[in-house]
Order: C-alpha cells, then structure tokens, then sequence
C-alpha cells in the first residue's frame, strides 16, 4: 500500500493530481503526483531522513530543490540502470521508480558506520595524508580498502549500460542558459529581432524561480506571463526551447557543451530512442541567465534533517504543494528570506520564529510577525537539535548577549544568493566581489558571452526581466539580427538589503560542504596549517570537491577562511572554475562511438568474398585484412599459413592487398617532386616501370617505403604502407604546398578508388592469361620485372598491372576499379581453380617477407635509417631531398649501428621469438652488452625452421657468427646464427623469371 | 576552437591538424648541417601571438598559415600555404 502523501497540501503547485505515481524508496512504497520531483515526492510522504554523510554517517535531509543539493544522492534504477549519486531534487518522478539511499549498512535509520563521528576528531582535514604516510602495500591492502567500504558514495552498476547516447551539433545566433526571467526576456528581444534562438533550461519545466516564488509581470500573475511568453515564442520561426538540457561548459571560438536527459525521466527509453544526448552547441552570442544560488550559513548542527534552504522550502511549498515541515522557523541575514515566511503561512503552516541577523527589521514584516504570532528575534542561530528524524528544538544567540530556545521541526535558513558565475568563469576568468550584495559577480565573460539577471548579481524581478530583455537585444543585434526587440516586460524590484553572516560560532560541527563532511574547523584547521591559498584549501579539505562542485558552498568557505586569516573575502579570491557545471555521462561524450563503433571499420573490396571463404580477419588500423584462410581438418593457423606459403610457393596464390595507400602524382614536375620526397631518384623512371622508393623524415630516419609507378610523362602511380597511408598523403601535401610551392604537381588520394591483389606464384603468368584480353603480352620481354602498364581485361574493363613481387616470387600486382574487386577475386578463384589458385592472407604474406628478408612495419621503426636496412646505397649523392642533411649526422652512420640482419636458432627445432635480445654468446646478459632484437619472426615452411630478422650491432659484418638469444620477457634462452637477411632465393632468379 | 578556413568556410577543430610553428624555412640545399638542424629541431614555444601551420585534412586538404594566440586560442589570420590549389599552368 503506497503512502498518503500526509504532508502535501490539499490544493495549490504545479503539480498533476490526476495522474498519481507509486515509487519505492528503499524498498518501502510511496505515491506522489506527476511534476513531483523524487525529492518533493519524499517531502510530501514526510520523509525527512534520506541518506548518510559521506565521512561521518550522519544523518541528512534534503537541503535545496536544485541541481546544487549535496544531502539528497540516491541510487537510482536498479541492475545494469543502476544509476548512484543521483540528486533526489532534480530526478523527475516517474510510475515504479526505484531508489535507495548511500553510504549505510545495514540500514538508513541504523547505520553501524555512523560510529565514525566518535573519532570524528582523528577525521579532520588532510586526514588521509597524514595518518596513511605508510608503505604502499600497507596502503594498497588495509587502508584504502577499509576507507572505500566506510567512505564513498554510491555504488556504480558494475556492468554495461544498456542505453544509447547521443552527440548533435546545433548552431544559433543566440544562446540562451536558464528560463527564468531574465532568460524568457532575452529569448522574446532576441527571437522578435528575428534571431535564431536555443535556450537550454535544466529543469523540466520553464520559469525558473517564477515557478516557486510567483510576481506580478506586466500586470499579471506570474504564472499567466509565462504562458503568454512561451506562446509567443512558439510562435516565432527559429526560436528552440531545450528542457531537461543544462549548459555545462563554454570553449573556444563559441562553442558551447550542453547534455539534455531525453529520457531520464521515464524507467527505460523508448525503443530506439536515447537516453541522454550530447550537445555541442555553436552560438554567435550567449546570454548566461543562469540565475542565482541560494547560500548557507554555517553553524552547528545546520546538516540536521529539517534544516532547508529558504528558497528551497518555497519551492516544494509553493509548487509542489508539500510541506517539509509543520512548524517552520525561519533564520536569514536578508530580506529574500522572508519570503519563505509569506509562503508557508499562506500554506497554513505555523511558523515558530524569524531569527533575524539584521539590527533593523521592516515595519511591514513586524506586523506580518504581529499578526502571525510568532517572535523576530535579533541574533543567529547557534546550535539546532535532532537527529534522524528531523530537528526539534533551534538555540539562538540573541544581539547583546541572551539565549532563545526555539520548538520547530523544520528551520529555512537564507545567507543571501550567489550568482551562479561558473559559465562565466570557464575561461579562467575571475569573478569580482560586489559589496551591496556580499558576493562574486561575473567581471568580464568569455568572448560573445554576457551575463544578465541574478547571474549578474541583479536580483530584483523588475531588474532581471530588463537586464534579460536589454542582453538578448543587443545579442541580436551583434549577431547582425535587425528586427524589433518591442518592448521590455515590467516588474517591479523587492526590497533588498543584506548584512552578511557566514558563520556562527558554537559547540557542535558546523558543517560547510555537507556532501564532503568540510567543517568550519576543518577550514580554521587548514589555515593553522598553512593551507591558506584557496587552491590549498579546497585539495587539503576536499571543500567544494564533490559532485555538487560546492554550488553552495563555495563562498562560505571562502569568507569563513578569509575572517581566520584576517583578509578580506575578495582577498581571499575564488578557485580556478572548470566544466562541467554538472556531472556529464562518460557515455554522452562517447555517445554511439562504443563496442564495435569505436572506430570506423574499412573493408576491403574482397572483404565479402573473403568472409564467404570462412577467413579469419585480423584489424589493421581501421582495416579488417583477412588473416588466413582455414580449410576444414587444419589443426591450427600455422598449418593454414604453412599451406598457403607452400601453394604460393610451388603454384600460385592471391592476396587482397588494397589496404596500401595509392596516390596519383600529376604534373610536369611529377619527378622532381618525387626526386625530393624519395632519398632515390625517379625523375629518370622509364614510362611503364615501377621503382621501390624510400622516404626518410627530415631528421634523417626512414618513414615509409613502396613502389611508385610511372604511368605517363606527367603520372606517377605511389603506393606507401598501409599504417602511413594518411600521414603520407598529409606529408605529401606539405611538401608540395608549403616547401615547394614552385613545382607544378598534384596529388589525389586514389586509396578507395582501386581494388589491388597480388597475384603470386610459378603459375601467376598462366591464371592472369585466364583474365587478360589475349592480345596484351605477358611475357619475360613484353612485360619484364618491374614493368608497369594499363591493360585490358577480357570483358574491356581496364586494369594497371605491375610486375612487382613482395614475396620473391614471379608475381604481378592487379588494380581493377575498387566496384569492381568484388567480381575480380570471384573471376581470380574462378580462373584459378585448374592451376590450384589458393587466396592468402596478411600471415603468409609476412612469412614469405621475411623469407626473402623485405623490411616491413617492425623494421621501419622510425628509430632506423636507410643504412640500417641495409638500403643505404639507394640515397643519391646527385640530388637534395627530404632528410637528406640530418641522414649525414655523426651518429646515424657510426659503424656500430644496429642493422638489419637475419637470424636463425642454431637447433632447428626451437622457436624464434620476437622481442628476444641479442649478447654476445657466453656472456651474461645485461644493459652493457645488449646488442640489439629480434624484430619479425615467422614459421618459414620453405627452410622448415623458425627464421626472423633482427636488428644487431654491426650485423652485416657478423653473418655466421653465433650469439645468444636472450628473453627473460618468456623465459627463454638459446643460441642464434647470424645470417643473410635473404633466405630465399638471394639472387632473385624466381622473382625475374 | 573553430578555423575559418579559406576554401571550406568556419568548421570545427576536429577537421584539422596541427603541425607547429610556421617561421622556420627549410635551408637550402648547400646550408649544411648546423642550419638543417636549427630548422629540424629548434622551434619557439611562444605565449601570445604565433604563426603556425594547421592542416584541413578533414575538408579540402589544404595546408594552411594561421596565426594564433597561444594564451586565448584567438584566431587572427588564416592564410593558405603558398602552394596550395590548382595546377601551375602558365606560370
Ligand atoms: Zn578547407
């Protein structure tokens, strides 16, 4: 049986009576009404206790309705939804909600942690760093585990979320934070000058304080004026209204972050729908109506649930319509406060006292008081009794010395309003103190950015209604909008007057930052200490380091510092202000891009083909290559790899090689442009022969390698790596626009445009006679080693073959338009099929590398040079190119470089392992003798052994000689041979044949 | 950070890369190596205004001049590189 909401009024608020809504609050039923916030919900079930603090358990209440509450933090959802440190104030009620209070064991009225403020003294500030100055393991075993079970907040889901996030970019000229007056003011001056307008409101309703405290706006009730502004800015073209969406962080160039929770208000969202949605929001101008927070002032007992913000109270009386409490005593320093007074007895509520810090209190509040009976005393509130189920009894120090005892079970307390300066400030900009108001105000703003209203420290209604209108005007106006603002709406301003008050002294802990337990002592602490700097003070108290970010906080424990140092609050200064103004999901700025949608995923033009084939795909970058082609009763890859290398070897195999970069070279200075990027020359490439060139950085290493083709006087065809292809093409077009301006080439990324298979093997010339118009001469002499040339296929398409060979056997490269890849690896397999044609994946074509000992990723390091590779006779001395000068250095050509070389294990029978270091043999291993690595290996089927290469000093120069590998990474040792980095075929009889 | 780029109009930052600092001027061929190295290795770390070289990889693949301030990421001029665009016929 749900509860009977004993404590929601009978009539009044913006709430839905018709539609009822039960939830459960650790594990006990409730209903409330929809427009209920969890938060107002509980007050109107008269749930006054709903979680522990954070360091001492103690008992808290609920002390705001905003998105500044530090007591409130509830689990919200349950399983793999479970949400914790959820605010209870701004958690919209929804039909079977579920929510469980944090930080007790075993239960919310009895938690056994809450012995923690017996040895509340040992937990004062920097208690973690001086009690744990222990060894780690001590930390690491006993302490932080201890700490994390009694401290902490609430506890994460522990496995996937099952939502969708989403990232939208906006663009407007005006945008708007907040949707109180001023805010509604800038939206009707800026949409009526024709703007474009977005005005993010985090509350699910629009009115800001208009909701809660009511006035009277161009002669109508509040209520009335915001029915009749939202109509009119429907009715303009290009004004959006964002509910449920806070602005939380301002960047350069106008950019603005904003996170709207689409459907946080609902149990689970709507099928293909998102949870919440990520929002960069560009804006020519912004106007920050953020409004204003309502501060505490600190004194013992002030975390007793029953103690509430002033404007709080108003809030859940007025448009909830629910009573946090019975008899309510008020204490404020300013006249806003008494406003809760006005609300609650308009509600019926008693009221018990108004204790008053100002010596002077109005006439009219004295006959309200009068006619009210209840007492004004002149003082402060110096201690408040309770405990879990509310406060009882308020002592207050009276002006001059008396004491008053006051029975309430609920106490509003008001210390006046700062103005919410974080949106302003994210630029590193420092707010400046304002005296007439005792607070920071914005000075200065982030660029196109203006605050108006109580942002701006203009807290009447009459003020903030102008200071909106007049900002969203003038942002239209400097967003080039001309058309007419009309006129302002009128209010008229309340009185104001504040005398400040931060603290009350008194037994008992006063509490500043209720959400991270920071006492009044612990600040005084702090500053006995040293830790008088503001940045100190916040990492040594953790003040203002929670997830509330001290919204209210903040300033109290500023000014209660600066009155222990003898400065002044201005003095003092703020903290540095960072995004975000409110906790953001990791999962919003991920948003769709998690699991398989990380990244991008490339296919190649074989992809689909290769998949039918059963193929295993390895990720390659952003490419997925098919790895090897696994036939049925092969008993693991290397035998899958051993048949495709030995099929290639004694036939002919195929490889889908697309994933390479390709790069078209046009122009007449096409090979002088090449002759300065390549440490080779290829200005003097005949037409329809390919090259290997090398490319070094200008710090004289190598950066990428691969054949270049020479198609036509003006058209060279490049290929690079497949990990460079993008940065070659960037480097590429460094060179030409900015360091050789002068030449007259292009270059066009043409890596999409072609499907490219190797066609490799003894049998390559007779399967491509299979594809090739008849009339095109594949032979030794009509197309020799390293020719070049467009030819057609049978059928007419077109085709650029290159009679080039990474394998080191008689091969040819095919490229075929990439829409037609699909049909040429289905022709290739087709044609094949007599000769035995076997596909071959990225495996196979690394063991036949290394097998005819071609340098590959592991060689091109970027730590080796040309030399090294054993390519160093490829640099011409007739030209300049790129890295040229830096290859000269001393060090990049001593002798003792470490060099590519081959390696093999002495025993036959054992593994090559890369990573694996190599000493001299006999020697014991160390720093001093490590002489260089094994860096590829592979399974050679061909020398049935493990071969590899390596990188060793002076290598070239050591083949034959016998050294030890040494690998404590796996725990093996054993000894090498120094070889010829060719294992196969070193005269290249096979590959020219 | 959003860059006004001369051939795409103002995108966004992620469009672009960012190389570093434009003044140094690659040697000429004969400079020899004490100059090659200032060029390769030596580069100023400027608090304020800097000319720099970005790249709009994810536009029009233009290597661009911009000049920036360090401290406010307040754009001031972007300029193409001198080789940027068409091929050079006639010139
Ligand atoms: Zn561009």
């Amino acid at each position: 049986m749900a509860g009977v909401q004993a404590n929601r009024l009978a009539n009044g608020g913006l709430i839905d009576r018709s539609v009822s809504l039960n939830f459960r609050f650790d594990g006990k039923s409730f209903s409330g009404f929809q427009g209920d916030t969890l938060a107002s919900a509980l007050v109107a079930n008269g749930v006054k206790l709903v979680g522990r603090s954070f360091k001492y358990h103690r008992p808290r209440g609920i002390l705001t309705a905003g998105s500044e509450e530090p007591n409130a933090l509830v689990e919200l959802r349950n399983g793999a939804r479970r949400e914790p440190n959820t605010k209870a104030t701004t958690a919209e009620l929804y039909e079977g909600l579920e929510a469980a209070s944090q930080n007790r064991w075993p239960s919310l009225r009895h938690d056994f942690m809450s012995v923690n403020q017996l040895f509340a003294p040992i937990f004062v500030a920097g208690f973690y760093y001086k009690t744990f100055m222990w060894p780690a393991k001590f930390w690491e075993a006993i302490y932080e585990p201890a700490i994390r079970r009694a401290a902490g907040l609430g506890r994460a889901a522990g496995v996937a979320d099952p939502d969708h996030y989403d990232k939208a970019w906006a663009h407007c000229d005006v945008l708007i934070a907040g949707s109180g007056p001023a805010g509604l003011a800038a939206a009707l001056a800026a949409g009526r000058s024709g703007a474009r307008v977005i005005l993010c409101e985090e509350d699910f309703a629009l009115g800001g304080r208009l909701l809660s405290d009511g006035g009277t706006i161009d002669g109508m009730p509040a209520a009335e004026w915001i029915s009749r502004t939202l109509a009119e800015l429907a009715a303009l073209p290009d004004v959006r209204l964002m509910t449920r969406t806070t602005l939380f962080g301002v960047y350069d160039g106008g950019t603005y972050g904003a996170i709207e929770r689409v459907n946080d208000h609902l149990p689970s969202p709507p099928e293909h729908q998102v949870r919440q949605r990520l929002w960069r929001i560009v804006a020519k101008r912004c106007v920050v109506a953020a409004g204003a927070i309502e501060r505490p002032i600190v004194f013992a007992g002030n975390d007793t649930p029953g103690v509430m913000m002033a404007s709080a109270m108003r809030t859940y009386v007025a448009r909830y319509a629910a009573t946090p409490a019975k008899r309510v005593a008020l204490f404020t320093n300013n006249e806003d406060g008494w406003r809760t007074v006005e609300t609650a007895l308009g509600a019926g509520l008693q009221i018990a006292a108004v204790v008053d810090a100002r010596p002077d209190v109005s006439a009219a509040h004295r006959s309200l008081a009068s006619k009210g009976g209840f007492p004004v005393l002149n003082g402060s509130v110096s201690a408040v009794d309770g405990g879990k189920d509310g406060a009882r009894k308020i002592s207050v120090s009276l002006t001059g010395g008396a004491r008053a005892e006051v029975e309430a079970d609920g106490l509003a307390v008001s210390g006046g309003w700062n103005p919410a300066v974080a949106l302003t400030s994210y630029h590193r900009g420092r707010p400046k103190w304002q005296d007439d108001i005792a607070a920071f105000v914005p000075d200065g703003a982030p660029p196109g950015m203006v605050a108006a209203g109580a942002a701006n420290g203009a807290f009447g209604l009459g003020a903030c209604l102008g200071q909106g209108f007049a900002a969203g005007a003038q942002a239209a106006r400097d967003a080039g909008r001309s058309g007419k603002a009309g006129s302002a709406p009128v209010a008229e301003d309340g009185a104001f007057s504040l005398t400040p008050l931060w603290h009350v002294a008194g037994k008992g802990k006063a509490f500043v930052d209720q959400q991270h337990d920071v006492t009044a002592s612990d600040i005084e602490l702090a500053q006995r200490e040293g830790f008088e700097s503001v940045e100190h003070l916040k990492r040594y108290t953790t003040l203002g380091m929670a997830t509330d970010q001290g919204k209210g906080s903040n300033v109290a424990g500023l000014a209660i510092m600066a009155a222990v140092s003898g400065k002044s609050i201005p003095e003092t200064g703020t903290t540095i202000y960072r995004p975000p103004y409110v906790p953001v999901a990791i999962g919003a700025f991920a948003g769709h891009h998690r699991d398989k949608n990380f990244h991008a995923t490339r296919l190649t033009p074989s992809h689909h083909w290769a998949a039918e084939q059963g193929a295993i795909f390895v990720d390659t970058g952003l490419w997925k290559r098919a790895q090897w082609y696994p036939r049925a009763g092969e008993k693991d890859w290397l035998e899958s790899v051993t048949r495709e290398v030995k099929a290639v070897r004694s036939g002919v195999g195929f490889c889908d090689v697309s994933t390479l970069g390709k790069i078209d070279v046009h122009g007449p200075d096409a090979g002088a442009f090449l002759d300065r990027v390549y440490i080779n020359t290829f200005s003097n490439l005949a037409v329809g022969k390919a090259r290997y060139g090398l490319m070094l950085r200008e710090d004289g290493m190598v950066y990428d390698d691969g054949t270049t083709s020479r198609l036509a006087e003006d058209h060279y065809f490049l290929t690079t790596t497949t990990a460079k292809a993008g940065p070659v093409m960037q480097h590429l077009e460094f060179c030409r626009q900015v360091l050789f301006p002068e030449l007259d080439v292009q270059l066009t990324s043409v890596s999409d445009q072609w499907a490219q298979f190797s066609i490799a093997g003894p049998m390559t010339r007779d399967l491509l006679r299979e594809l090739v118009d008849p009339a095109e001469d594949l032979s030794n002499e009509g197309f020799p080693f390293m020719g070049a040339r467009e030819v057609a296929l049978r059928g007419g398409i077109k085709a650029r073959l290159f009679r080039i060979s990474f394998s080191g056997e008689m091969a040819f490269e095919i490229s075929v338009p990439a829409r037609h890849g699909d049909a040429l690896v289905r022709n290739l397999t087709q044609a094949g099929a007599p000769f035995g044609v076997t596909p071959y994946g990225t495996e196979a074509l690394g063991v036949m590398r290394i097998e005819k000992g071609h340098v590959a990723g592991p060689e091109l390091s970027g730590t080796t040079t040309a030399a090294d590779l054993g390519l160093g006779k490829m640099m011409s001395t007739k030209k300049d190119f790129i890295g040229r000068v830096m290859a000269g250095r001393e060090a990049l050509v001593a002798a003792d470089r470490q060099v590519v070389v081959g390696i093999k294990p002495t025993d036959k029978a054992s593994r090559l392992r890369s990573g694996a270091h190599i000493i001299p043999k006999g020697e014991t291993p160390g720093p001093g003798n490590d002489q260089g690595y094994v860096t590829s290996i592979c399974f050679s089927p061909t020398l049935d052994q493990w071969i590899g290469l390596g990188l060793v000093e002076r290598g070239r120069e050591r083949i034959g000689e016998i050294v030890h590998a040494h690998d404590p990474l796996r725990g093996e040792e054993y000894d090498v041979e120094l070889c010829n980095p060719v294992f196969y075929d070193p005269e290249g009889g096979r590959q020219r044949g | 950070m959003r860059i006004v780029c001369p051939f795409c109009g103002e995108r966004e930052l992620g469009e672009f890369t960012y190389l570093g600092d434009a003044k140094p001027q690659r040697p000429a061929a004969d400079a020899g190596e004490d100059a090659v190295y200032d060029y390769v290795y030596l580069r100023d770390n400027v608090a304020g205004v800097m000319s720099e070289h970005w790249y709009h990889g994810g536009g029009c693949r233009s290597w661009l001049k911009i000049t920036r301030n360090t401290l406010t990421h307040e754009i001031s001029s972007v300029e193409p590189a001198a080789g940027v665009g068409a091929a050079k016929v006639g010139v």
